[in-house]
């Protein structure tokens, strides 16, 4: 089977010569917004610079025998008497901020993806498995996912939180809750349609494998509109993430996200010392901007409904 | 109808009893409260005595069956904190929550619709691009960075607007209200803003994407057709297809701004519910914090079984095919 596939493949560009890859048609569509290639600049930058930290960033800010009491709550591009530069101030511990964001980008970059990808699979098989076999076991997935997303995210996510309390592994799992429900049902959707497409039809009769059908027939036409969903999603788990934690509930003072930096700064906002709330702020705004822009024109290219 | 409202509001109760479980038991799996309430140095009789008191004593399924017991006759147990009826807490702060949550879906409503009425008129101007921007934007920014920028920019830059607090208030039809007096009004402005900041970008959304469909559709081109003027198809014709998914979505959200009034209300300490709600899973009030939620979900529940019901009276394809006819 998969050798006659492999075979036909070079005969078909024979046969539209003029025909584009799909890859670089694809490529060229989402070139066309200027916007979306600014936010994949930035986000590649900004997962660059959260990889690379522990190499860029001038202090490790969770060395204590790096940080100087002295040196607290610094304004920006102050420099300190052991003649050091902060360049974007540093906090109440004498921590430079422009570390701090850069390790906690680390945390909140890892968070987000971790729930995104663990709540993609879960939502992926769930939704599959609805469709394909349809009956109760679509009636029972598809009822607990309506329920849970007539609920607010923010609701269910404190909900949990205050059951299960803090920690890094607490907050994925409350992330993955929120989250799978929206995939399951963009998977079911899509792979309903797919369903009665010939190919699904063909594949039936040549007396496939239930699992061959569903994961090498079904599954890769029912990615484009995931994509759409997890680049969303990505941003509105980050966003989720430090919305729990500047509340308290989300992650522990020793892996302080952007959130955690956020909410660690606000106490000093109303003396005037705004940077060390601002500029973790600041590096969490152009993240999930970023992060928007590119999947706004990943939607438009995958949404058959504005093609004319 | 009625056969449909019922089988309805079955599956409402189910729902709630479901999540009645769910927060009971996530809540009270929590910490000992009464190592918080408990003189440090009492000895075990005395907490013992303490945890009688409270009902802390006995197992976890007898707690539940009393509470479910006192839930339906609204007695949802007493603040451990502050030793009144927690439900009582809540409904002394609900005016202030409902009048944050109003308020932004207001501006939401009044801001949002124009603007994606634009923005899905013209896509391609710069005007609509710019809107568009402005709305990832609103969507991107999480609440409370918003609501730091905002204090930040009013209260400790240009001293215009006061960070914190409700202002004065005035009494009408019995519930304290701030938007009446003019200081009221300044401490209501930032945190209605802030909150309204989401609302208004889905709104800028909806209407956009809704317009712009429309717009293609056979019906507008006819309207067109006969000669009508494009601002009356887009007044009437438009407007009225477009507005059923967003009048849906202003109902639906309405237990969202109360769940996110509760990040609004922390940053600009609105002595509202949600700003409770923290308090107390602070401080361990378990008997608030079920309370919260109790009425938080029974809000949503009920605001979705009404919206249901509503649409069921609008589209009859609804209860009469039923949850098959929808699953296709």
């Amino acid at each position: 089977m998969r050798a006659a596939a492999d075979e036909l493949q070079p005969a078909a560009p024979a046969a539209a010569p003029r025909e584009r890859s799909p890859w670089r048609s694809f490529a060229a569509e989402f070139a066309q917004s200027r916007l979306a290639l600014l936010g994949l600049a930035l986000l590649a930058a900004i997962v660059l610079a959260a990889l690379l930290a522990p190499w860029i960033a001038p202090q490790n800010p969770y060395d204590l025998a790096q940080l100087d009491v002295l040196d607290s709550q610094l304004p920006p591009g102050a420099h300190s008497e052991s003649g050091r530069t902060y360049l974007l101030g540093t906090d109440d511990q004498g921590r430079d901020m422009l570390s701090g964001i850069l390790y906690g980008l680390r945390i909140s970059l890892t968070v987000g993806a971790v729930s995104t990808v663990a709540a993609l699979a879960l939502g992926l098989a769930f939704g599959l498995a609805a469709a394909y076999f349809g009956g109760w076991l679509d009636a029972v997935i598809m009822r607990v996912a309506d329920i849970q997303l007539s609920f607010p995210a923010i609701l269910i996510a404190l909900i949990l939180l205050a059951a299960l309390g803090q920690g890094a592994g607490k907050i994925i799992v409350a992330l993955i809750t929120v989250q799978w429900a929206y995939y399951a049902r963009t998977v079911r959707s899509a792979a309903l349609v797919e369903r009665q497409k010939e190919y699904v039809e063909a594949a039936r009769a040549l007396a496939l494998s239930h699992s061959r059908i569903v994961l090498r027939h079904l599954l890769p036409n029912c990615l484009p509109p995931l994509i759409v969903v997890a680049t969303v999603q990505v941003a509105h788990a980050i966003s989720l993430e430090a919305t729990l934690s500047f509340l308290g509930l989300g992650l522990p003072v020793t892996e302080p996200s952007l959130g955690l930096l956020i909410a660690n700064g606000f106490q000093y906002m109303l003396s005037g010392k705004y940077w060390i709330s601002f500029y973790p702020g600041l590096a969490l705004l152009v993240t999930i901007m970023a992060i928007n822009l590119v999947a706004d024109q990943l939607r438009d290219i995958l949404n058959p409904r504005l093609r004319r | 109808m009625l056969a449909y409202a019922f089988r309805r509001l079955g599956q409402s109760v189910i729902v709630l009893a479901a999540m009645s479980l769910l927060v009971f038991v996530g809540v009270y799996a929590i910490g000992n409260p009464i190592e918080l309430l408990v003189n440090p140095e009492a000895d075990d009789t005395e907490r013992a005595r303490a945890a009688a008191a409270l009902g802390l004593d006995k197992p976890l399924w007898v707690q539940y069956g009393t509470f479910l017991v006192r839930a339906a006759h609204g007695d949802l147990g007493n603040s451990f904190v502050y030793n009144v009826p927690a439900i009582h807490l809540i409904v002394e702060r609900l005016p202030a929550t409902l009048e944050l949550a109003l308020a932004a879906t207001l501006l939401g409503i009044l801001i949002g619709i124009p603007l994606g009425l634009v923005a899905g008129l013209k896509p391609h101007s710069w005007v609509g691009r710019g809107i568009m921007a402005g709305s990832i934007l609103g969507f991107s920014l999480p609440t409370f960075w918003v609501g730091l920028v905002l204090i930040m920019v009013f209260s400790v830059q240009l001293g215009w607007l006061p960070p914190n607090g409700r202002g004065a208030t005035v009494t009408l039809a019995g519930i304290p209200v701030s938007f009446l007096t003019w200081d009221g009004l300044k401490h209501l402005a930032m945190p209605a803003l802030n909150l309204a900041l989401l609302r208004l970008a889905l709104m800028i959304r909806l209407t956009r994407a809704g317009t712009r469909e429309a717009i293609l559709q056979d019906y507008v081109k006819f309207a067109r057709a006969k000669g009508l003027t494009m601002r009356r198809v887009i007044g009437v014709h438009v407007l009225k297809n477009i507005m059923i998914p967003i009048v849906t979505v202003i109902g639906l959200e309405l237990g969202s701004v109360i769940a996110f009034a509760i990040v609004t209300e922390s940053i600009f300490a609105w002595p509202g519910t949600g700003k409770l709600l923290i308090d107390s899973i602070n401080q361990l009030d378990r008997p608030v914090v079920v309370a919260f939620l109790m009425v938080v979900v029974t809000l949503c529940v009920g605001i979705n079984f009404v919206v249901d019901v509503l649409y069921s009276l609008l589209d009859p394809r609804v209860r009469l095919g039923g949850a098959p006819a929808a699953a296709h």
